[in-house]
């Protein structure tokens, strides 16, 4: 990849991260009192996306972006005051331009469709600047927006300085004496072309009389002048020095950004600097603060900016103009140079690294049971501090790839908008912990299914507003996602208080279908969750949105792919709550190593409630029967012996072990013949062949080379729990 | 050509001819010796006939040396050519030298 493609990588991902700013700002716009900031927020996004854009040549976003600029920029102005429509529109725009950057990246065009949707937009824009701004001055911003792409746009977005003279800035070669120049001979040359207004002389390298060298020239001009001539004329009078010299002739009005790069292309520091040109005439000090904070504004964007610039000094401050608005402004500011001090890595280098640390805790734990067979004190000792720290460095190595839930949940925000709107349904979305952090992998994936449970408890859960109103309900729906941390899994809920699930009318439908047996009786929850079967849906009306009976089960398939279950639980005219239990990680995790004649199995830790000794007292045992009960401190414990399920043969011990596991509230007991310990696993998926394999999730490589496999504990709950005579015996209970 | 003589206040200098990047190095090193003499200093321009932007930076570098060893330096009698290009680089002000202003 070459160094255009990387910044320009850069600049997409970037303009991806402003837009979904851009998008959450509209979203709350809407809900604000105060909307200054969030229109300036909007606007920042919008124009630094355009800006950096025009470094890329890429017309069609700076094109586009600017006309959503003139209509944020009357917005700001108050010139047009926002409202709903509004809001869709340029949420409608925020979304072409995502599509143009995402056609920058994979270098496509946009289809026809596309194109003239933008148009379209574009025009509408146009329209809606054209009637809300009064013709002023400050048109120049619609002026420019007509659907010429040959305009200068880079140029415009800058403000004009008042100063109607040209400002002239020179560094001298330090050869220019030896060259036979007089910089005072070119000054009295420049006189004659126009007035010389004020001049500043600047000799910041003038070394001490000692090592001065009387014969090299250390001077420099800032020369404020007043002229009719043209810049050809004037750059004539620095001709025979530009090659050499530092010379740069700003025209009369320039934009205030010229200055800015003129300041930014000088060595002398940028106060220093500004300070003349305000001395001069050439900036007022107003412009000069502007000028600055837009330069810091730029820098803190790490946009234009070349590296080991001048930095910005701190004498800034004592500058008396500053105003409480921009000071608040300057710590919003730093608020946002502190999110970005975050560096990007390839999420290959990361699950690389997430491997190797796999690999050490696999050798680690093989160094250690070595350390111990030895015997040897010292070496035990230092392998245990060996072993923390590589937990220390496996739990660093899995927290950067954890992330927030919040920014996918914020996301919803739009999609909720949307379908309400369609639906004719006003419905608020709640975000509820969003700071609760999981696995980016599982981030990822989670999205798809999680927008699929919001649009059907939208549109089946959620009523209409009359339907509302007659059941004394607000007639604003409220739609809650949810999420938080429990016993090692990550919980996220979406909940809706709308009808709730109709237990008759799903019963019905499953009869009607031949998903229960005749004579077979479930409770309501069971009920409830036939929804998650395949074929199954009970909307009356097959909108567009769901009810095409595809969907919950492929919900179900997809959070069962990454080891997690879906449930829903409801109550008839209050609301459904479809919960999701996720693993926080994919890679690796605690377990519990048990032996079952040499073969070894790794339970997860987080499931291991706790170790009981089986024998003749407290069960009811026959060592062939599969499955029996054991009495744990009076309560009835029903487990299972691996040896069978597994079919491994062999003769169990004397003393078997019953390892208690619990799982959604339901314990259960695995016989095994020994208990090894705890043991840090890194799951290895288990191959294509093996998927049909039940009770068995992944495997693992031990210490000593040798395979063990890691049971699946929720399929294994299920099997004890649905065999006949466990179920007896629960209901008696 | 630079001349200096003793007086109880410090030293007198006295520049005659031009000053300019053809005789800047003679020039530097005679401004060495005045400077080194480490007393306030008085100078005299009323006779240079010439000064180039190398001359001016003499006088810069003078002032600046003067400052810095925390000893005066007072340019007095300004020639029309010394005066025209302090001027003209409008170092009048940095300078600090009574002088009369030619043009507005």
């Amino acid at each position: 990849m070459d160094e255009f493609e990387q910044v320009l990588g850069l600049y997409i991902s970037e303009s991806r991260e402003l837009l979904d700013e851009m998008e959450s700002l509209l979203l709350n716009l809407e809900h604000e009192e105060n909307q200054t900031e969030s229109l300036n927020g909007i606007f920042r996004a919008a124009h630094t996306i355009k800006g950096s854009a025009g470094i890329f040549s890429l017309d069609d976003v700076v094109h586009f972006t600017h006309g959503v600029e003139s209509l944020l920029d009357k917005m700001r102005d108050g010139k047009i005051s926002s409202n709903s429509e509004l809001t869709s529109l340029l949420l409608d725009c925020k979304d072409h331009i995502s599509l143009l950057i995402d056609n920058v990246e994979y270098k496509t065009a946009l289809t026809e469709p596309d194109d003239l949707n933008g148009r379209a937009l574009l025009q509408t824009l146009i329209i809606v600047v054209k009637q809300g701004g009064t013709d002023g001055p400050e048109e120049y911003a619609s002026v420019n927006t007509q659907l010429t792409k040959t305009e200068p746009v880079e140029r415009e977005d800058s403000p004009q300085v008042q100063s109607d003279n040209w400002h002239i800035s020179v560094r001298f070669h330090p050869d220019s004496f030896r060259f036979g120049m007089d910089p005072l001979a070119i000054l009295r040359y420049l006189a004659t072309l126009g007035s010389i207004e004020s001049i500043t002389t600047l000799f910041p390298n003038l070394p001490r009389a000692s090592e001065m060298d009387p014969e090299t020239c250390y001077l420099g001009y800032e020369i404020n002048f007043k002229s009719q001539a043209n810049k050809l004329d004037i750059e004539g009078a620095f001709d025979f020095i530009r090659d050499d010299s530092q010379v740069h002739i700003l025209p009369p009005c320039s934009r205030v950004s010229d200055f800015i790069a003129l300041i930014e292309s000088l060595p002398e520091q940028d106060i220093q600097l500004g300070e003349i040109l305000v001395q001069s005439g050439s900036l007022t000090p107003n412009e000069l603060e502007y000028a600055l904070g837009l330069q810091r504004q730029l820098k803190s964007q790490s946009i234009e900016v070349p590296l080991g610039t001048i930095v910005v000094n701190n004498g800034l401050t004592q500058q008396p103009v500053l105003e409480s608005a921009i000071a608040k402004q300057n710590q919003m500011r730093d608020g946002k140079t502190k999110e970005i001090q975050s560096v990007r890595v390839d999420a290959d280098k990361l699950d690389q690294l997430i491997n190797l640390v796999g690999e050490l805790v696999i050798a680690g734990a093989g160094s250690s049971l070595h350390a111990h067979s030895s015997g040897d004190r010292i070496l035990i000792e230092s392998f245990s501090m060996l072993t923390r720290l590589v937990e220390e460095v496996r739990d660093a190595a899995l927290q950067l790839r954890m992330v927030q839930i919040g920014a996918t949940f914020t996301r919803f925000q739009r999609v909720v908008r949307d379908v309400a709107k369609e639906l004719g349904k006003d419905i608020e979305l709640v975000i509820t912990g969003a700071e609760t952090e999981l696995d980016k992998t599982v981030v990822e994936k989670i999205s798809d299914p999680l927008m699929h449970l919001i649009r059907n408890s939208m549109d089946h859960g959620i009523e209409a507003p009359d339907v509302r109103i007659e059941k004394q309900k607000d007639p604003k729906g409220r739609l809650t996602l949810n999420a938080y941390h429990d016993s090692g899994m990550i919980v996220i809920e979406v909940s809706d208080d709308g009808a709730g699930l109709n237990y008759e009318k799903i019963l019905k439908k499953a009869q009607e279908k031949g998903l229960i047996p005749e004579g077979e009786s479930l409770d309501v929850h069971e009920v409830n969750n036939l929804i998650f079967e395949p074929g199954f849906s009970t909307a009356d009306a097959v909108t567009n949105l769901s009810g095409r009976g595809v969907g919950m089960d492929v919900v179900k398939r997809n959070i069962t792919a990454l080891r997690g279950t879906v449930e829903v639980q409801s109550i008839l005219g209050q609301g459904a709550t479809f919960s999701i239990r996720l693993p926080l990680t994919l890679a690796i995790i605690d377990g519990f190593l048990v032996e079952i004649e040499k073969s070894s199995f790794v339970i997860p830790l987080n499931m291991v409630l706790e170790c009981v000794e089986l024998n003749e007292a407290n069960s009811d045992i026959s060592p062939s029967s599969q499955q029996s009960y054991i009495n744990l401190r009076g309560e009835v414990l029903p487990f299972i012996r691996l040896r069978r399920l597994f079919n491994l043969g062999g003769r169990p011990p004397k003393r078997e072990n019953v390892i208690v596991i619990s799982y959604l509230g339901n314990k259960v007991g695995l016989a095994v013949d020994k208990l090894v310990g705890e043991f840090q696993t890194v799951i290895k998926p288990l191959g294509n062949i093996f998927s049909h394999i039940q009770g068995i999730s992944g495997s693992t490589v031990l210490g000593s080379g040798e395979v063990a496999l890691i049971l699946d504990v929720p399929n294994l709950v299920q099997k004890i729990l649905t065999t006949e005579s466990a179920k007896a015996l629960y209901s008696q209970a | 050509m630079l001349t200096l003589t003793k007086t109880d206040h410090g030293g007198l200098a006295y520049i005659e001819g031009p000053m300019t990047i053809h005789n800047a190095l003679d020039l530097k090193n005679q401004f060495m010796d005045t400077l080194n003499s480490g007393q306030n200093l008085e100078l005299n321009l009323a006779a240079v006939t010439e000064i180039d932007a190398a001359g001016l930076q003499l006088l810069i570098m003078a002032k600046q040396q003067q400052i810095l060893t925390h000893h005066e330096l007072t340019l007095v009698s300004h020639s029309t050519a010394v005066l025209e290009a302090i001027e003209t680089m409008g170092l009048i002000s940095w300078f600090n030298d009574p002088v009369v202003i030619i043009r507005q």
